[in-house]
C-alpha cells in the first residue's frame, strides 16, 4: 500500500451536489503531484478527504496505512499533526506576528518555549523569511504571507504537505518563488506534496505527475513530465 | 509540565479575551450578578424556612392521657410500651397528683376546689408527653399509641401543625424551583456571551483545528473565560449576601413576623451561601461555555 490511497470515493454533499464520484488515486511517499481541474471540479473536496475535514460518502482514504475515514472527529488532530496544510487564503492569525504564527501549532501542543524557538527559526529559514519574524501578517506581501503559512505547515516535519491552490492569490512572479520553496521542501526533506491548482503555467513548467479531475471524476493521471496543459484549464 | 504550560497559556488568553470583548463580558457579568442575587435570596429563604420547619418539628409533642381509673402501676406498664415504639424519642410522665399540684399553684380558685380531691375522686388524668424523632409520621405514631390499653386520648395539635408543615413544604419547593429556573437563565446568558466571543474567534478555532490542536485545548480558553465570568459575576451577590443578611438579622433581632420565625445566625451561614454562589457561578460559567464551543468543534 502506498503512502496515500483514495479508494472508490464518493463525496455527495448534503445539498445533493456530487463533488467526487468513484475516485481512485494512489500516491507514493516523496511524490510531487498536481491535482488540476476547472473551478468546482472537486479539487478542494478531494483535499478535504485527505486531511479529514470531510468524510467520503462512500469509499476509503488511507494515509500511511491508516483509514482516516474511521478516525473519530475528536481524534482528527492527531492526523493534522502529521500533515501540513496550505491554503489560497493563508489563514494566518492577524494578531500574532510571524514568529508566533509559525509557533502556534507547537504552542497549542504545550511544547517548551526553548524547544519551540529553534524549530520556528529553522522553518522560517527554509522559506527564506527569517528577517521578518517580528512583522505582523498585514505588514507582509501576499507571497511573504504564503511563506509564513508554509513554514507553519512544516513546523512538525510532516510527511505530507497538502496545498490547495497556494498560488491562487499571487501574481506569476511571486507564484514562481512560492513554487520554488515547495519544490525545495519536496527535494530536500522528501516531503510528499499534493497541490491543487488551475495555473497551467506552473503545471507545464514543473513537469510533475498530474491528476486531472473533471466534474468530480478522475479524467487523467499523467506520470512525471507526460502532461501538457492545453488551453482549457 | 506540558499540561501546566498549556493551562498557563490558556488562562492568559482567557483573561485577554474577557478584556478584549469587554462590553460583551460586562453584559454577561451583569446578568450573572442579577441572577446570582436572586439565587442568593432564594437560597436564604429556603434555608431559613427549612430551619424553621425543623425547629417546629423538634417542638412537636404528643400528649397521651390515660383512663381515669388507670393506676400508677398501669402507667408504668404503658411507659414500657411507649418505649418500644421506634419513633418515640423521649418520654416524660406527670401523674394526676403532679397535674393537680401544678394547677393548684397556678390559681387560688383551683387551690381551694382541688384541696378536697383525694386519690380516688381526682377527676384529672395521668399524662405522658412525648417527643418524636420524625415529625412527618407523627399521625401514625399517635394512632399506634391510641391502641394501647388504658390510653384514653392522644393529642398533638394536629390541625395547626399539619397545616404549617404543609405550607412550608410548598414554600420550600417553590423556592427550589425558582432557584433552578434562575440558574438555567444564567447558563443561557453566559452561553450566549461565550457564543459571541467564540464567533469572533471562529477563524482562530478553524486554524487551531487545521494545525492539529486537540479539542480539549481548543476548549480551554473558553472554559476559563466562562469560569472567570461566573466568578466575577458572583462577587457583588456575595457582598450583598454577607452585608445584607447581617443587617437584616441585626435590624430584626433575628426574628421575622413578630417573632414567629427564628432566623439562622449570620455566621457561618453567610459564608456558606457565598461559597455556594461562587461555585454556582463558576460551574454554570464553565458548563455553558463548554456547550457553546461544541458547535464549532465537530465533536
Ligand atoms: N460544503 C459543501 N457543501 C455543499 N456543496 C459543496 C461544499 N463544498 C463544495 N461543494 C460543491 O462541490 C463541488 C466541488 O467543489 P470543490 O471541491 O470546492 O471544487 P474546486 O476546489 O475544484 O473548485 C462544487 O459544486 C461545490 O459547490
Ligand atoms: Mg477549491
Amino acid at each position: 500500500m502506498e503512502l496515500i490511497e483514495v479508494k472508490n470515493c464518493y463525496k455527495i454533499y448534503k445539498n445533493g451536489v456530487t463533488a467526487l464520484a468513484d475516485f481512485n488515486i494512489s500516491i507514493k511517499k516523496g511524490d510531487f503531484v498536481f491535482i488540476i481541474g476547472h473551478t468546482a471540479s472537486g479539487k478542494s473536496s478531494l483535499m478535504k478527504l485527505l486531511y479529514r475535514e470531510e468524510k467520503p460518502t462512500k469509499g476509503k482514504v488511507y494515509i500511511g496505512g491508516i483509514d482516516v475515514t474511521k478516525l473519530r472527529n475528536r481524534k482528527v488532530y492527531k492526523l493534522r499533526r502529521k500533515i501540513g496544510i496550505v491554503f489560497q487564503d493563508f489563514k494566518l492569525l492577524n494578531k500574532l506576528n510571524v514568529f508566533e504564527n509559525v509557533a502556534f501549532p507547537l504552542e497549542s501542543m504545550g511544547i517548551k518555549k526553548t524547544e519551540i524557538k529553534p524549530k520556528v527559526l529553522k522553518a522560517l529559514e527554509m522559506v527564506g523569511l527569517k528577517e521578518k519574524i517580528h512583522s505582523f501578517p498585514n505588514q507582509l506581501s501576499g507571497g511573504e504571507q504564503q511563506r509564513v503559512c508554509i513554514a507553519r505547515a512544516m513546523i512538525n516535519n510532516p510527511k505530507v504537505l497538502i496545498c490547495d491552490e497556494p498560488t491562487g492569490n499571487l501574481d506569476p512572479e511571486t507564484s514562481k518563488e512560492i513554487m520554488k520553496v515547495i519544490d525545495n521542501i519536496n527535494k530536500e526533506m522528501g516531503t510528499t506534496i499534493i497541490m491543487a491548482t488551475h495555473d497551467k503555467d506552473i503545471v507545464n513548467r514543473m513537469k510533475k505527475r498530474v491528476i486531472v479531475i473533471e466534474h468530480g471524476v478522475l479524467a487523467g493521471d499523467y506520470l512525471k513530465g507526460k502532461y501538457k496543459a492545453n488551453e482549457s484549464i | 509540565m506540558k499540561v501546566f504550560r498549556i493551562l498557563v497559556r490558556n488562562i492568559k488568553s482567557a483573561f485577554k479575551s474577557v478584556i478584549r470583548n469587554f462590553s460583551l463580558s460586562f453584559a454577561s457579568i451583569i446578568c450573572t450578578t442579577i441572577t446570582l442575587i436572586l439565587v442568593s435570596i432564594a437560597i436564604i429563604i429556603t434555608a431559613n424556612v427549612n430551619n424553621f420547619t425543623k425547629d417546629l418539628e423538634n417542638d412537636l409533642t404528643i400528649m397521651v392521657f390515660l383512663d381515669r381509673n388507670a393506676s400508677i402501676d398501669d402507667a408504668n406498664i404503658i411507659r414500657n410500651e411507649l418505649e418500644e415504639i421506634k419513633n418515640v424519642d423521649s418520654i416524660s410522665f406527670e401523674s394526676k397528683e403532679d397535674v393537680k399540684n401544678e394547677m393548684k399553684n397556678e390559681s387560688e380558685i383551683f387551690n381551694t376546689i382541688m384541696d378536697s380531691w383525694t386519690e380516688e375522686n381526682n377527676p384529672l388524668q395521668h399524662e405522658f408527653s412525648l417527643k418524636v424523632k420524625d415529625a412527618t409520621i407523627i399521625r401514625k405514631t399517635a394512632n399506634q399509641i391510641k391502641k394501647i390499653e388504658k390510653v384514653d386520648s392522644v393529642k398533638y395539635g394536629e390541625d395547626i401543625i399539619d397545616q404549617m408543615v404543609n405550607i412550608f413544604s410548598v414554600v420550600q419547593k417553590a423556592t427550589i424551583g425558582i432557584v433552578i429556573a434562575l440558574i438555567l437563565v444564567t447558563a443561557f446568558l453566559i452561553s450566549n456571551t461565550i457564543k459571541l466571543t467564540i464567533f469572533s474567534r471562529k477563524n482562530e478555532i478553524e486554524i487551531m483545528r487545521l494545525v492539529g490542536t486537540s479539542n480539549v485545548v481548543i476548549r480551554l480558553p473558553f472554559l476559563f473565560e466562562g469560569f472567570i465570568l461566573g466568578i466575577i459575576g458572583a462577587i457583588i451577590p456575595i457582598v450583598i449576601t454577607i452585608y445584607g443578611y447581617m443587617i437584616i438579622y441585626e435590624k430584626t433581632g433575628g426574628y421575622l413576623f413578630s417573632s414567629m420565625i427564628k432566623m439562622i445566625k449570620p455566621f457561618n451561614f453567610v459564608f456558606q451561601v457565598s461559597i455556594l454562589l461562587l461555585i454556582i457561578g463558576a460551574v454554570v460559567g464553565m458548563i455553558s461555555s463548554y456547550r457553546s464551543v461544541r458547535k464549532y468543534l465537530k465533536v
